[in-house]
């Protein structure tokens, strides 16, 4: 495993030499994310080789891993084990890989639950833009020694460095889940999603679109039961199928092939009224948004409607007008993320531009 | 700047109390919780307003004079130390809850803002902050934020890194920079997480957003006692392994627990050279379920003795020793040095005999408390500063602790910061590259080093230096451990 390692440092140090820009790929389960990038000036640095699960103890609570390795089959050695990711990360392809998952930062329908990607990473190892082979963080569950690299890392789109190996918090599976679908409007739907997720209820997933909320509940058998009668609401059979469909975008909401906004939002935060349909997911804070025209919508207005009640906006997938992906932050943050950018990648070989063009 | 100049031009916006520059004024800010070290500042600050913080920041920035924050001072690794030359910034004035939104379950605070008193605030929507280190009584949010407290509960319910939305942070140079939001994600680097566990050394938290969550309906401990540390040690994995996460998991050992039972009557059994508190919390129906069956792991794992709490009062009393345990131990020594180690758990028995071999070669006692759910040691070890040579003794035995949390996979510090005190050990844990990085983060915040200098990172200098004292973790020694 040494010999990749060298290999990966070595074209990340020759490209450095030549300021040729790298773009960090593995399965590609992810190329539709972020900023399009001109793949005619960059070279691929692919990174599908470095796989295999280095330590996984599930009494620990703990799994490292190398980036390389599928998701698939990172998910099932859990399963045997009767524990999960709880982020629920999508694949979006029979490609993805751990590391892709980790670097994109998106987490799935359990997120406003049990926490985000970046809330379940312990440690890394990684090369940054000068070869250099780094670990930060570590396999133990509570770890304050040094700044938080490896959350920094998480979400950054590889403009950081090679994502090596990745410790995670793993979770245990729930012993039952029960799916609930109930009719309402989507106004009084961000009510009761807010309100409810005020009481201890073992609510994981909630997803409202065109007048039905879906609703997943997991945990103890009683408990999921005692919930039901709490709550009302009808089980659905194919509920596995259903949040699937959602976490991988396979639902029909999804395949309209118009610009997919994806608007994070304070949960509470009323319909928001937008020239298109929405989905909600994450409790109301989720709210995935495209138009009906066949014109799309302008993305200065879809930012500045979010923008006003405090959210942020992606272009997520079918970005057709070459606008900024990512909503972009004011300038001294900007500044900051530079200053970052700089020391971790001096030259700017990493994967520039696929976040922010200024980075 | 010279001190007398600096204070006037504290002065010309500051009221004549918050600007502390005699001996008798400083005194009480000498020192935070560890006291071993002390070092009286140049000026003591106490800004009641952001805007202050920014013209006094903007004033450091210009004549280069360092700034230490501080909020409660009950850090314990010497993290708000003043500098001798420098400016301690008390945020303890800025102790206002400026908002609960019990619909999208947050509260915007400021940082001076003592822990418990969000969760006090919280309670009549029937929601609290889930952090809840031991010293929430009185450590305030911001240092939270500062260090990335835990507490009992953070197995299951997380870090202040997994429980915070936003911060707004004044930058050395006076910018204003508003990081994270109150939606679930923000695009661009994670600078809450960087910002987060940064010991004051990026820049000065001057509002935090944080999470709220429901206050569980029913909540039950067990704690059972174990004639072997080991079989304890092998009950905690066991819960774990049956896809149980407790609320709260801890660890008592043998000195702890006679040390705390004759402190507060908790009713421990004393025979045990380890006690063990599982508490579950959720809905009634779930507790019901999980307590039936961690009353049976314990069963299984050889408990000498189980009791379950029946009621909020009994709860609270089987608690009330765990969380006395500091105390407790100021009670039998002269002194105590808390250490913060953290390990995978499987090690538990190595790192506990290597401790005790340590105890019986210094000729210190030494208790142990431990949040075993997550692996974070808390040894205690009981010393007398006025024995002279005797806290040299300590700080090496400690040191070494330390270093064998490193040697079987751990981490130097779990949730009490590196500060001034384990700074040297910084340097067993990470490498030179990783070290470079580390200030490169700080330079992109704060370019000439004014906030906490000396503090949490060492430099590249001091680790040349102090490096030959320590036994380096050896690759192939340790080939079978992954090395994170
Ligand atoms: C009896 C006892 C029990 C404890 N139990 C626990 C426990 O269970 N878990 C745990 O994690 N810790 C525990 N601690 C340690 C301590 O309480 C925590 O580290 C706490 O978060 C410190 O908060 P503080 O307000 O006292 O911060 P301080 O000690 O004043 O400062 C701590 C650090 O934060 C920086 N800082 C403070 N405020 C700001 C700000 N607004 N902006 C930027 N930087 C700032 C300071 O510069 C310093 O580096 C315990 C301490 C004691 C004495």
């Amino acid at each position: 495993m040494k010999d990749i390692i060298d290999r990966y440092a070595n074209i990340i140090c020759v490209a450095a030499r030549h300021k040729t820009p790298l773009c960090i790929r593995s399965g590609g389960s992810k190329d539709f994310y972020g900023n399009n990038i001109n793949e005619n000036t960059n070279d691929t640095l692919s990174v599908t080789d470095y796989t295999g699960i280095v330590d996984y103890d599930p009494t620990e609570l703990v799994m490292t891993a190398r980036t390389g390795t599928s998701l698939v089959d990172l998910e099932d050695e859990l399963r045997m084990h009767n524990q999960m990711l709880g982020f629920e990360p999508p694949h979006f392809g029979p490609g993805a890989t751990l590391g892709g998952c980790v670097a994109c930062g998106l987490s799935g329908p359990r997120r406003a639950s049990v926490g985000a990607v970046r809330d379940f990473i312990l440690g890394v190892r990684m090369l940054d833009g000068r070869g250099n082979d780094l670990r930060f963080g570590g396999q133990v569950l509570k770890n304050v020694a040094g700044y938080d690299i490896s959350r920094l890392m998480t979400g950054s789109m590889g403009t950081l460095g090679l994502l090596l190996e990745i410790s995670l918090k793993v979770l245990p599976l729930p012993p039952i889940e029960l799916t609930l679908r109930m009719q309402m409007k989507e106004a009084v739907a961000i009510e009761k999603m807010n309100q409810w997720a005020g009481k201890p209820l073992p609510i994981s997933a909630t997803c409202f679109y065109d007048d039905n909320l879906t609703l997943r509940l997991s945990g103890a058998e009683s408990a999921v039961c005692a919930a039901h009668t709490k709550l009302g609401g009808e089980a659905i059979s194919d509920g596995l199928v259903f949040w699937n469909s959602i976490r991988e975008q396979t639902h029909s909401f999804f395949q309209s092939g118009k610009s997919l906004w994806r608007l994070s939002v304070k949960s509470s935060i009323p319909p928001l009224l937008l020239p298109g349909q929405q989905l909600i997911e994450w409790g109301g804070a989720l709210r995935w948004f495209t138009c009906n025209e066949d014109k799309d919508v302008d993305a200065n207005f879809v930012r500045s409607v979010t923008s006003s009640v405090g959210g942020n906006a992606t272009l997520f997938r079918y970005n057709k007008q070459s606008v900024s992906v990512f909503h972009p932050p004011g300038s001294e943050m900007m500044r900051i993320y530079q200053r970052i950018k700089e020391k971790f990648d001096p030259v700017g070989i990493l994967n520039p531009s696929r976040m922010y063009r200024e980075l | 700047m010279h001190t007398l100049e600096l204070v006037n031009s504290l002065r010309i916006f500051l009221p004549p109390d918050s600007v502390l520059h005699e001996t008798e004024d400083l005194k009480p800010y000498e020192c935070d919780g560890l006291s071993a070290y002390r070092q009286m500042p140049m000026i003591v600050v106490l800004p009641r307003t952001e805007e202050e913080i920014i013209r006094i920041l903007r004033i450091c920035n210009i004549s280069k004079t360092p700034v230490v924050a501080r909020g409660a001072g009950t850090g314990l690794s010497g993290g708000a130390l003043p500098h001798a030359k420098g400016i301690l910034l008390s945020l303890a004035k800025l102790k206002q809850i400026l908002e609960i939104d019990p619909i999208s379950r947050t509260a915007r605070v400021q940082p001076g803002v003592r822990n418990l008193a969000i969760s006090e605030s919280a309670a009549t929507y029937g929601l609290y902050y889930a952090p809840d280190p031991s010293s929430q009584i009185v450590c305030s949010i911001g240092g939270n934020v500062a260090e990335n407290s835990g507490g009992v509960h953070c197995l299951k319910y997380g870090l202040t890194v997994h429980n915070i939305l936003k911060l707004r942070v004044i930058t050395i140079e006076g910018e204003y920079l508003e990081i994270g939001g109150t939606c679930l994600d923000t695009p661009g680097y994670d600078l809450l997480a960087l910002m987060t566990g940064s010991e004051g050394m990026l820049g000065i938290v001057t509002e935090i957003t944080v999470k709220l969550i429901p206050i569980p309906e029913k909540a039950q401990v067990v704690m059972a006692a174990f004639d072997d540390i080991r079989k304890a040690g092998n009950a905690v994995a066991n819960v774990i392994g049956a896809g149980i996460i407790p609320a709260g998991m801890e660890m008592m050992d043998k000195i702890a627990t006679h040390a705390v039972e004759e402190y507060v009557h908790a009713g421990y059994n004393l025979d045990a050279e380890a006690i063990l508190l599982c508490e579950s919390d959720g809905t009634t129906e779930e507790v019901i379920d999980e307590i039936q069956r961690i009353n049976q792991i314990m069963k299984k794992n050889g408990a000498m003795d189980i009791k379950t709490s029946n009621n909020e009062t009994e709860r609270l009393k089987f608690w009330a020793g765990r969380k006395a345990a500091f105390p407790a131990a100021g009670r039998i020594s002269p002194d105590y040095y808390c250490m913060d180690g953290t390990i995978p758990r499987k090690n538990l028995a190595q790192v506990l005999d290597g401790i005790e071999k340590l105890s019986i070669e210094y000729g210190l006692r030494c208790m142990n408390v431990f949040h075993a759910g997550d692996g974070n040691l808390h040894p205690l070890i009981l010393y007398d500063a006025n024995q002279p040579g005797e806290l040299k003794k300590t700080e090496e035995f400690g040191a070494k602790i330390l270093e064998m949390c490193i040697q079987v996979g751990g981490t130097i510090t779990g949730e009490h910061g590196v500060g001034i005190e384990k700074i040297n050990q910084m340097c067993s844990q990470f490498k030179t590259g990783e070290l470079e990085i580390f200030h490169a983060v700080k330079a992109a915040f704060d370019p000439d080093g004014l906030l906490n200098p000396g503090k949490a990172v060492p430099t590249l200098r001091r680790c040349a230096e102090h490096g030959a004292m320590h036994v380096h973790l050896n690759e192939d020694k340790f080939q079978g451990l992954p090395r994170f």
